[in-house]
């Protein structure tokens, strides 16, 4: 055993033991901090993102707008598209997945806590690093998929900036989702099987493996590119006989997963918050995992749906439009699926429901426009046009952020103990609906009317001049509504409704436990035995499918022979041992420092660079050799 | 602290000289592989048989040297999975290439400087 | 890998899938390493025969000399098994041993890749030639860093056996070092083919 043999090694290695203050969220692996801190840093992330989006709104409100340059603008719209994909969606859906997925299998924490607390900081300083590039020389400026040639051409160093930032980003999600993906298959509570699962542990399981095998082909490319500015390498240089093709296809083939990446989690989160305000559960459970499951194998097939207009040929257009098309058919089970759990359910209007109804409403219009996408010709026309920008939107905004404002809903009094507001959150939702409506419908009318996107102004007399107002209104009216939103959230934490460990009456078992939840998850680990186990124990329901509370304590009084009804019992270990809870630990922070360190040093100064690589080595030799978990002084049951 | 796998692995877990016997077979592979690669005759069969006796190394190391074969099934999965990825990803970015006549042809006035 | 990942001395925690957290993790890790690697040998593929006015593959590549570096590898991977082997019998002496002897041949390895690269830059092929450099630097220079880690990570695990860091389960981690070593050789074994014999 390591401490044995560790003796005077304790005083360097001494794990730290603060346990509130900032000491305790720097050096925290709880995942529910963790969870926090993601989601706040997603937020602030969130904001900035979309004042980028007023700017270039403003500039576009009238023709021949000039409150920016065109210089400004490309940054604009580069770090707007790179803040809301990399810093914003997904790390917003990483906060929930951090809180929720260790509550929702019955764990006590992910499994690989250290590394958790890794990729969140990776992330923030992986962030914080793409945006230094602003007052370094000016950011990235090639739009957020970079194009070759002129990826590699861009003077300056924002795209260089982009070339690393994103690797160091594209470090944390990978991490995470080794991190997940073992969670997931090894830490689940007894009789919690593969198909007990919440259908948000599916996606995220699904999301993972999407992540895990499509990092490291954009990661690649980003070194490709890389190299191209930095040493003179002709990965993309046509004068020198390399293909900017090369460059879309790897993009791409990463890009095409990345957006099932984005959308997965929201529509776990919506496959949670429909059963639980319907009263009804989930419509066909199997379909949607299997659904899930579907869209990321077929999203691996559809790639080059982004190249219609780069001239691979009428047979490979023609190819990935059918598997672009079928792609739509497992999309479009989810739906039926949601509609029909809402169908005939005892609906609450909460919020929470409001949201993830809109979200399916929101999608369907998403996924329509990306089916016109799929037929080549009409893509010809809409594609680099106001049209595309106007269904990714549709997709990510309506799909993915309206989700995650369902999840946040949904889950905040778990989280804080607390409720949002519910009518200052009807407020935010139908200001939000509106304004999204009227920013992003003109969008695909400006796109037939031939708006190119990406423009930093245009000519009178075009016909874009009336949409690009009533767009702007509406981005403004967003901007309300976010603004409502946290007015929300000041209001709650001040003197908000505290929560009951299950104020929804929900069905998953992270509603079993206090609001918000004690350090150690579960006092005893459940064990499981229905999908939506929680909802077993509270009710049994008759013949009819009406639910009746069950009187006695436990699940299916009629159905468990009595020496079974108390069905959680504490492991051997845990009856042995008491709670065990992973210690906090200062390497994680250390070892995520080096990174962005390095990036510098690749930019500015080669000793940085090693400075950063010995940085990482200390890290790593730090987190390999300090003590374990201390099992003296854990909370006992 | 033996962990589930330890007593399977007790049982069929390749010992020293078989790891030896294997080591010898993949040396005799790369021999072949680089006799082949001189032979004028075989030049025709050169690729095919360079893909299946990397194969066969690559099979060997995998499920014996890395214990796939006597593990749980998920690990193959996991590892499966990457590969035939791979394959069939970059399989079709290939072709688009070749289908249309490789990669982009140098600009004029390159070649030769 | 880490000792600090072992249980406090009692059994390993249970799993839902009755294998340990850290092999899944290292598994599924290389499985991510299978597209990384495909991604930088399709664009070799892409790139082979785009040599500008610079030398071709057949103009440099040194396949005698590639070979006893290949076959280093290979045997590199014999020596991590049997330190693997020897640790699980219990003998941690001979456990180092044959870790450092894979350490020595992997170093071995990127000492002849270096001595290669330096001589294909003397006879015209840098890293700016062309395409084809390009893509060959950094496939090899990748797979090589790899191989260099890799080095890393079998020193870490001989200083943290001679110390008595290695935890009450020490095959662990000489496994985990020993699945990612494979890995890599797999890897070369891939680019070996594909890269210097196939034309």
């Amino acid at each position: 055993m390591a401490t044995a043999a560790a003796g005077t090694d304790r005083r360097y290695f001494a794990r730290p033991t603060a346990k509130t203050g900032w000491w305790a969220w720097m050096t925290t692996v709880d995942h529910k901090k963790i969870g926090i801190l993601y989601g706040f840093t997603s937020f602030v992330f969130f904001i900035i993102g979309g004042i980028q989006a007023l700017i270039m709104r403003s500039q576009l409100a009238t023709p021949d707008g000039e409150i920016v340059s065109a210089a400004m603008y490309n940054q604009l719209f580069t770090m707007h598209g790179l803040t809301m994909i990399f810093l914003v969606v997904m790390p917003m859906g990483t906060a929930l997945i951090n809180f929720l997925l260790p509550l929702m299998i019955g764990a006590r924490d992910v499994a690989f806590p250290r590394m958790n607390a890794f990729s969140y900081w990776v992330f923030l300083l992986g962030g914080l690093f793409l945006y230094s590039s602003f007052i370094l020389g000016g950011a990235a400026d090639g739009g957020w998929f970079g194009y070759a040639p002129l990826n590699r051409e861009l003077p300056g160093n924002g795209m260089t900036y982009y070339s690393l930032g994103l690797q160091i980003l594209g470090i944390a999600s990978l991490a995470g989702a080794v991190n997940f993906i073992v969670t997931i298959l090894n830490m689940r509570a007894p009789g919690m099987t593969l198909m007990r699962m919440p259908v948000f542990v599916w996606m995220t399981l699904v999301v993972s493996f999407l992540l895990l095998f499509a990092l490291p082909v954009i990661g690649v490319a980003l070194w490709q590119l890389m190299f191209d500015r930095l040493f003179g390498t002709s990965f993309y240089d046509p004068g020198a006989g390399g293909d900017p093709l090369l460059w879309q296809h790897l993009f791409w083939l990463f890009g095409h997963p990345e957006v099932y990446i984005m959308i997965l989690p929201a529509m776990g989160i919506v496959s949670e918050v429909l059963p639980a305000f319907a009263r009804k559960p989930l419509f066909g459970y199997p379909a949607i995992v299997f659904a899930g499951a579907a869209i990321a194998f077929m999203g691996w097939g559809v790639w080059a749906h982004h190249m219609f207009a780069a001239g691979l040929g009428p047979v490979a257009n023609s190819a990935f439009a059918l598997s672009t098309m079928l792609i739509a058919v497992p999309t479009g089970v989810k739906i039926f699926n949601w509609i029909g759990t809402i169908w005939g359910g005892a609906v609450r209007l909460t919020t929470a429901f409001l949201f993830a109804a809109g979200f399916v409403s929101m999608f369907i219009i998403g996924g329509l426009s990306g089916v016109t996408h799929a037929i080549v010709p009409h893509d010809a026309q809409q594609t680099d046009t106001y049209y595309v920008v106007g269904h990714l939107h549709y997709v990510l905004f309506g799909g993915s952020i309206f989700g995650l404002f369902a999840g946040l809903y949904y889950w905040w009094p778990k989280i804080f103990g607390r409720l949002l507001n519910e009518r200052i959150g009807k407020l935010h939702f139908w200001l939000m609906i509106i304004g999204f409506n009227l920013t992003f419908g003109p969008f695909h009318v400006l796109g037939l009317l031939g708006m190119q996107r990406r423009i930093y102004r245009y000519a009178p007399g075009l016909g874009f001049d009336l949409w690009n107002l009533v767009a702007t209104i509406g981005a403004f009216t967003i901007a309300l509504s976010i603004v409502v939103f946290l007015v929300n959230a000041v209001v709650t934490a001040r003197r908000g409704e505290q929560a009951s460990a299950d104020p929804w009456d929900a069905r998953t078992i992270e509603w079993m436990i206090p609001s918000p939840p004690p350090e150690h998850n579960f006092d005893v680990v459940p064990v499981i035995r229905h999908r939506d186990d929680w909802w077993h124990r509270k009710y049994i329901t008759d013949p009819k499918g009406t639910p009746s509370p069950v009187i006695a304590g436990g699940a299916d009084a009629r159905e468990m022979p009595p020496e079974e009804r108390d069905n959680a019992t504490a492991s051997e270990d845990e009856q042995a041992h008491g709670i065990h809870l992973p210690s906090p630990s200062y390497y994680p922070l250390v070892t995520a420092v080096g990174l962005p360190i390095a990036g510098y040093g690749v930019l500015y100064q080669p000793l940085l660079l090693a400075a950063g690589f010995l940085i990482v080595l200390v890290g790593a030799f730090g987190w390999v050799l300090e003590p374990p978990a201390e099992p003296a002084g854990a909370e006992a049951v | 602290m033996s962990s589930p796998e330890v007593h399977h692995e007790e049982s069929n877990h390749p010992g020293p000289a078989q790891y030896v016997r294997i080591a010898v077979i993949l040396f005799v592979i790369t021999v072949i592989e680089v006799a082949i690669y001189y032979i004028e005759p075989l030049q025709g069969v050169l690729v095919p048989m360079l893909i299946v006796f990397s194969l066969l190394k690559f099979i060997l190391v995998v499920l014996w040297f890395m214990h796939l074969r006597f593990d749980t099934r998920v690990f193959t999965w996991l590892f499966v999975t990457g590969i035939i990825l791979t394959f069939s990803v970059f399989a079709v970015v290939l072709l688009t290439f070749f289908l249309q006549g490789g990669a982009a042809p140098a600009a004029p006035g390159l070649d030769g400087g | 890998m880490s000792a600090a990942n072992a249980a406090h001395g009692a059994s390993e925690p249970h799993t839902s899938t009755g294998v340990d957290n850290v092999k899944m993790a290292m598994w599924t890790f290389l499985g991510s390493e299978c597209l990384f690697f495909g991604s930088l040998i399709s664009t070799y593929l892409l790139y082979h025969d785009t040599t500008g006015a610079g030398p071709t593959s057949a103009d440099v590549y040194d396949i005698p000399f590639t070979s006893i570096s290949s076959f280093v590898l290979l045997m590199s991977s014999l020596t991590m098994v049997l330190a693997l082997s020897s640790i699980q019998q219990g003998n941690p002496r001979a456990m180092r041993i044959w870790l450092m002897a894979t350490a020595f041949l992997g170093l071995t390895f990127v000492g002849g890749q270096i001595f290669e690269f330096t001589t294909f830059v003397e006879e015209g092929l840098t890293l700016q030639t062309s395409p084809f450099s390009s893509a060959f630097f950094v496939l090899t220079g990748f797979h090589g860093a790899h191989v260099t880690i890799g080095v890393l990570m079998l020193l870490g695990v001989v200083a943290m056996s001679s110390f008595g860091r290695l935890g009450p389960d020490s095959a662990r981690p000489v496994e985990m070092v020993g699945l990612y070593w494979h890995f890599v050789d797999v890897v070369w074994i891939v680019i070996f083919t594909v890269v210097y014999l196939i034309p």
